[in-house]
């Protein structure tokens, strides 16, 4: 009963932590903090948590650093059991306005003050949105790349109840969920954030365009993570793979040729 | 010039700086991590055979910088981009005397760019009168995420910034470059936020605007605006050295430009000093789409020669040997380029 001996002298354990950690997202790079590698320590003491949390340069936008530490923040003290809880973000620009904010409970506007004006929701949703765009855009073009017959012009007519289970599949729908745009398989699938599609003769661009959000995210989320792994060495081990937009300079890249069965995505659309 | 293949290039390195990042130039902590942040997109980006040491990197002067740029670098012109960054460096970062100086004694191959900040109100305006007078100036070079005191960073369209296109005009300085930072006013929106430049776009059609880094991170948003506004510009500072480590997504970046802009208003740069010239032309030379790209159509030499050097010598009135100029292509002014590429129900 060795396990139970030690559970009352550390009532939260870092596994949990770490998995409470997952719900909370790099909102530009659309990924769980967790998946790529900002958290840098984990402390407990007794019921008392203190998390850093580490970014892949001083210069990262303070807005988002500051939405992922107050979301940590809000999601490990949601922990059963839990006391005392510190988020701090480390060797940042505003790590110390950050921090005296997280530590003051003082809010998205007490923490910037004459910097902000509202809230971080619009922010938010612009990238929920972008989220969105992007995941549309890998399930049709996947549905292009598996039938040559399909015109892309038709692609407007696509549904839901359309496309093959599967990762891809799952994350639109986790995307279209967070927008309110609901998931019945009736639904098409190329629609704006409203869930308005289009016209034929608008269906090409459209895509287009969702092709270059979802280039930007992926690139965007391959040079973050090379990023952190040049500040802090070692963070690799911190990473989990990121299949979109892959090339072979990645440290978790395997090449098609060995993946031999089982579900796959292709590296890059 | 650069020769391979029985083809000429003619280089413009639209983007180059003279920076001084040595300790006793530090002001703060914040110019001790904007240096860092620089040297790890290098580290990170640059090939193993061409990573510096921080000593190296933090300062190369004048005798350097000729050597990296015209001797080994194939750059028959090159165009100074300072960012001044006063709230982080004693003496600023780029260095104003000693790159105007370089540029005053090879004016064959230098051009200086100064830059200003519309916060400095009415005095930053006569100031930017005299530094018109004193260094020609042709363009500016903008950084809308200076610290300035309480403010930390501006727009293009706030109301003094337009006082100062407006003398821009005057003065004759119409190449504008804008460096899209990590804003941080407004703190509410996207500190990469393109949506000024659209307006300032609009506002004075007979300026150029050059955004560097092609709008990176925000490549998309960039590309809506550029392709609806015929004098907004891509510059591939920071985008170009991805042909070493991402290839891949270096051929969407240059894909989706070619798609969007068309091949006459992208411009090539090494950034320097992040990166030096001589192995991004090389590689850029010998880049061309993966065959599995299908969306986007093969690149051509003629592409390439107007991405390295043609666009910015056109845009500057630089000299270009009569054997190595090209037309403009015959594409529409707004909206896709090569929409026929758009082909992936090919695939």
């Amino acid at each position: 009963m060795a396990t139970l001996a030690v559970a009352p002298a550390q009532v939260v354990t870092p596994d949990a932590v770490r998995r409470a950690l997952d719900v909370v997202f790099d909102p530009e790079l659309d990924e769980p903090i967790t998946d790529l590698g900002f958290v840098r320590s984990v402390d407990i003491g007794g019921r008392d948590l203190e998390v850093h949390l580490r970014l892949p340069t001083s210069f990262c936008s303070p807005n988002f650093a500051y939405l992922m530490a107050s979301d940590s923040q809000d999601a490990l003290r949601a922990l059963p059991g839990v006391g005392r809880v510190v988020v701090e973000l480390d060797d940042h620009h505003d790590s110390a306005i950050i921090n005296h904010g997280l530590a003051t409970d003082a809010g998205y506007r007490g923490t910037f003050r004459h910097e902000a004006e509202d809230s971080l929701d619009g922010l938010r949703r612009t990238f929920q949105v972008k989220a969105h765009t992007a995941a549309m855009e890998r399930c049709l073009t996947a549905l292009l790349r598996a039938d040559a017959t399909l015109e892309e012009s038709a692609l407007g007519r696509v549904v839901l109840g359309d496309l093959p289970a599967g990762p891809e599949k799952d994350s639109l729908l986790r995307r279209r969920t967070t927008l309110g745009l609901g998931c019945h398989p009736s639904a098409p699938v190329l629609v704006d954030e409203h869930g308005v599609g289009y016209e034929p003769d608008q269906v090409p661009l459209a895509l287009r365009r969702a092709r270059s959000t979802r280039i930007s995210i992926d690139g965007n989320a391959h040079f973050c993570r090379g990023l952190l792994r040049t500040r802090y060495p070692g963070s690799e081990d911190d990473q989990t793979r990121r299949v979109d937009g892959e090339e072979p300079s990645d440290p978790t890249f395997i090449p098609l040729t060995a993946l031999l069965s089982g579900p796959t995505k292709e590296p890059t659309p | 010039m650069y020769s391979k293949d029985g083809e000429n290039y003619f280089i413009v390195d639209a983007h180059v700086a003279l920076w001084d990042a040595r300790p006793e130039n530090i002001k703060n902590v914040q110019g001790q991590q904007f240096i860092d942040c620089f040297y790890d997109y290098h580290r990170n980006l640059s090939p193993e055979s061409e990573v510096w040491s921080m000593e190296d990197y933090a300062y190369q002067g004048g005798e350097r910088l000729m050597k990296d740029l015209f001797t080994d670098g194939y750059v028959d012109h090159a165009i100074f981009q300072p960012a001044h960054l006063g709230e982080f460096y004693h003496r600023g970062f780029g260095q104003t005397e000693e790159a105007s100086a370089l540029a005053a004694k090879h004016p064959d191959k230098l051009t200086y760019n100064h830059n200003f900040d519309p916060r400095n109100g009415e005095a930053g305006l006569d100031e930017l009168r005299a530094d018109a007078e004193r260094f020609g100036l042709r363009g500016a070079k903008l950084y809308t995420a200076e610290w300035h005191g309480e403010s930390r960073g501006w727009k293009l369209d706030d109301p003094m910034a337009y006082r100062y296109f407006e003398l821009c005009r005057e003065l004759g300085i119409t190449n504008i470059h804008i460096h899209k930072g990590p804003t941080i006013r407004p703190l509410d929106r996207d500190a990469f936020d393109v949506a000024d430049v659209d307006h300032v776009a609009t506002d004075f059609t007979d300026l150029n605007f050059v955004v560097e880094h092609v709008g990176l991170p925000r490549l998309e948003d960039f590309c809506w605006i550029a392709t609806q506004e015929p004098n907004v510009h891509g510059g591939l500072a920071v985008a170009m050295p991805f042909i070493h480590t991402r290839p891949r997504y270096f051929a969407q970046i240059i894909g989706e430009l070619l798609y969007w802009i068309g091949e006459d208003r992208i411009q090539f740069s090494s950034d320097y000093a992040l990166w030096t010239p001589r192995w991004l032309i090389e590689k850029f030379v010998d880049f061309q789409i993966p065959a599995d790209m299908t969306e986007y159509a093969p690149i051509t030499a003629d592409q390439k020669k107007k991405i390295l050097g043609l666009n910015a010598a056109k845009m500057y009135d630089i000299e270009v040997p009569a054997e190595l100029r090209l037309p403009e292509a015959d594409e529409t002014q707004t909206g896709p380029r090569q929409p026929e590429a758009a082909d992936l129900a090919s695939v």
